[in-house]
């Protein structure tokens, strides 16, 4: 049923009509998908979005996204995003991260060493399997923090588009 | 069971290594060196207890009639939060009790309620952190005439004078900038110290090292992978199942330079038999996930290595898992026990692999005997051939359904068992020479594996899989500890546990096996049986190892608690199967739910009479 609502609440065509009390926002505001390019979608801010249509079916950014998490984040921050005994749960951190904020960490690492803790995030921003796919991965954990998806794989996904192909071998080198 | 050519095989190698029989270990007897000090069961002179790996303690005070009654002693805080593997060693009236990272070390008075002697605590950089794939942890110290040994996660390999915790010489071992990380418990024998890497989800080329213990200085270092002047193999006298492995048995097995990055590292538990003077570990996964990107066998990953301890030329090398698909670290401890294996009492080298079968082997020939599946749940491969006259001898007939190189790149292969983190991962197993059954903590979860195309940067993480876990069908429980019968490829008993159990286990002759569990139970169950006879809940989920030792004339029994490691970060949030239906999805436990972090040693005993 949640989902159900969310799906509508982050359609476009259909966001005016949907259950009015239901407003998602997150670190980046609200997700809603406000144009595409080429199965690449943005919300009205022109943050990369994810769009999940009514069936469950997500964008291929999402799909791309939880394959890259899956391999490159889960091993400290725990699968689905759920966070680990090790690193912090994302679904709740993209409450309140901003794209900018997110892609700086994300480039860049971030260290909170104390005495109570040792938290280091290391920079990947020479790392091309995430840095090629640092949107997909946004758009993935920008649609678990706002409950859009569910955890797991995303069971039907729209297909891969040819820029999407093209991208990644120019970026993969 | 293939006795048959046992017999041909001893010859052959007992000629081979005759001249190393005539000299014996070059273990100095000072009496405070760890051969010594393993014929003291007071004591635990070892990371692994005693060079065969069999956690058995000969103490008996505590037993399976009075072990109800045991009582928390006295506790101590480590001061730190992550994932706590390994035990600490108990010297004379001395415990050291060792820590994650920044890899603290405590020298505790037994005489005075545990008061702290000295505290070593070393200036790391925090960068080496997030490459430490799956959690901060280190298994432990070993000790020798007056210092203690520590392979630090910057790859620093400390000696530490035991008296003090002055640090008396260091050596850099590796680069953590590539990804090279210190987990492992160094290994003593005579005057070498032996030590391995991890970094396989670096890319990092896995290698086994000897360090004078007088100075610091490399004696030799035998690479997984590479040319055989790396490998330390003799193309001639090392032997693969009775075969010599013939030159650049490595490198045939790799395309181009892949080997470079290839893995196989080192940071399992280390044996060493004093009577063959062979030392023996494995090698862990191939790099990257991905098997699309390194054709081949890729020799030596995923290998049982026999090696000179003096010179580290291999003796016999077994690779049990060829061209990895799945993550089955062959690093799993080598027990070294003399049991029956089909009528006839041999000297076995048994090991419970990650891939899920437990393998039974001549530890002198590297011939094997038995390889059976030690969880039911296994399904990657059918079996592993037993015939020698087969082109697959002594390989596993994979299940093409499960094979993520048959399905290739961008597949998700679904329903593979075990998991990445193997039907075991790194807690050992134990072994009571009173009942000749090996006691194994494993882990019971199946998973998804989705390979894909990666690119390599040093220092970065080099996987290339997608992977999601799950109980096997119909199930719910995570984990089980079994009692198995090596000779025979059997499980004798098996405890269903909630969690994976991530603890090492301990024997005793009381007849009482103890573990720990990742709620933080340790556990005490009775031998034969397998029933539970006590469970006490520590302050944190326990992934370490139990240990039992002796002071002024009372047994204690102790276990480091402080959840994390592969474990924490895999089920802290709970399983979903993906194919259960919407319904079921969230339906397993989450471990966030039962325990938090925390690093505290509890030590257990009897009440006073």
């Amino acid at each position: 049923m949640r989902r159900t609502v969310h799906a509508a609440a982050t359609t476009f065509f259909f966001a005016a009509i949907s259950v009015p009390v239901y407003a998602v926002t997150d670190g980046s505001g609200d997700p809603a998908p406000a144009k595409q390019d080429d199965g690449k979608w943005f919300d009205k801010d022109g943050n990369p979005t994810f769009k999940v249509d009514e069936d469950g079916t997500v964008d291929w950014y999402t799909y791309s996204g939880f394959i890259r998490y899956s391999s490159e984040c889960l091993r400290c921050h725990g699968p689905d995003g759920m966070g680990s005994s090790y690193a912090p749960a994302l679904r709740n951190s993209m409450k309140r991260l901003s794209y900018p904020e997110f892609y700086g960490i994300v480039a860049g690492g971030k260290k909170d060493v104390s005495s109570a803790q040792e938290l280091v995030m290391p920079a990947n921003g020479e790392n091309k399997n995430v840095m090629c796919f640092i949107d997909d991965i946004y758009v993935y954990l920008r649609a678990r923090a706002d409950d859009a998806i569910p955890r797991g794989r995303p069971e039907k996904h729209a297909p891969k588009p040819d820029s999407f192909t093209k991208a990644e071998d120019a970026c993969m080198g | 069971m293939r006795l048959g050519s046992a017999g041909f095989l001893v010859a052959i190698t007992t000629a081979l290594s005759s001249g190393l029989l005539l000299a014996p270990a070059n273990a100095q007897n000072t009496g405070d060196d760890p051969l010594t000090l393993q014929s003291n069961p007071a004591v635990v002179a070892s990371p692994t207890i005693s060079y065969d790996n069999h956690r058995y303690s000969p103490l008996d005070q505590i037993n399976a009639q009075n072990v109800g009654k045991l009582q928390v002693a006295w506790t101590f805080s480590t001061g730190v939060l992550r994932g706590h593997e390994g035990a600490p060693l108990v010297i004379g009236d001395v415990m050291y009790v060792h820590a994650p990272f920044p890899n603290t070390v405590y020298a505790l008075d037994l005489n005075n309620e545990g008061k702290i002697l000295w505290k070593y605590e070393p200036v790391q950089d925090p960068n080496v952190i997030p490459v430490m794939c799956c959690d901060t942890v280190n298994r432990g110290l070993a000790y020798s005439n007056g210092k203690l040994f520590l392979h630090q996660a910057d790859t620093t390999l400390v000696a530490l004078d035991a008296k003090t915790g002055k640090v008396i010489w260091s050596a850099k071992t590796d680069d953590p900038g590539k990804g090279a990380t210190g987990t492992s418990a160094p290994m003593v024998v005579g005057n070498f110290v032996y030590v391995g890497v991890s970094g396989g989800e670096f890319g990092v080329r896995g290698w086994l090292a000897a360090y004078d213990t007088s100075d610091g200085k490399q004696v030799w270092r035998a690479y997984s992978e590479g040319p055989d002047s790396d490998l330390l193999v003799d193309p001639q006298k090392t032997t693969m199942l009775g075969k010599p492995v013939g030159a650049d048995s490595s490198l045939r097995t790799w395309q181009g330079d892949q080997w470079k990055i290839g893995g196989g590292d080192t940071w399992g538990w280390l044996a060493y038999d004093p009577k063959l003077d062979l030392i023996y570990y494995g090698s862990g996964n191939p790099s990257t996930w991905n098997p699309k990107q390194r054709p081949g066998d890729n020799r030596w990953s995923m290998t049982i290595f026999a090696r000179d301890p003096k010179t580290g030329m291999a003796k016999w090398v077994y690779q049990m898992t060829p061209h990895d698909q799945w993550d089955y670290d062959g690093v799993n401890e080598m027990i070294l026990a003399d049991i029956n294996v089909g009528g006839k009492q041999v000297p076995a080298l048994v090991h419970f692999d990650r891939n899920g079968f437990g393998y039974t082997l001549n530890r002198e020939t590297g011939e094997l005997f038995v390889a059976e599946k030690y969880d039911p749940a296994v399904n990657w491969a059918t079996k592993i051939d037993m015939d020698p006259k087969s082109e697959n001898y002594a390989r596993p007939l994979v299940v093409p359904k499960y094979s993520t190189e048959h399905n290739g790149e961008d597949v998700n292969t679904v329903g593979v068992c075990p998991a990445a983190l193997g039907t075991k991962d790194e807690q050992p197993a134990a072994f009571s020479p009173d009942t000749g059954l090996f006691y194994v903590p494993t882990n019971h979860v199946c998973m998804d594996y989705e390979p894909f195309r990666v690119s390599y940067t040093a220092g970065q993480p080099y996987v290339g899989a997608t992977l999601s876990m799950y109980p096997p069908p119909g199930q719910t429980n995570m984990g089980n500890f079994i009692a198995w019968d090596a000779g025979k490829g059997k499980i004798v008993w098996s405890d269903p546990e909630q969690f994976s159990v991530w603890s090492g286990a301990l024997a005793t002759k009381g007849g009482v096996v103890f573990y720990g569990t990742l709620e933080g139970y340790l556990k005490a169950v009775d031998a034969n049986t397998g029933k539970e006879l006590y469970k006490f809940k520590t302050p944190s989920g326990i992934i370490g190892n139990v240990i039992t030792y002796e002071h002024k004339g009372k047994q204690y029994v102790a276990v480091l608690s402080g959840v994390g490691g592969w474990a924490g970060i895999g089920l802290a949030a709970g399983l979903t199967d993906p194919h259960a239906g919407l319904g079921a999805v969230g339906g397993y436990a989450a471990l966030s739910n039962y325990t938090s972090l925390g690093g505290t040693l509890t030590v257990f005993t009897l009440p006073s009479q």
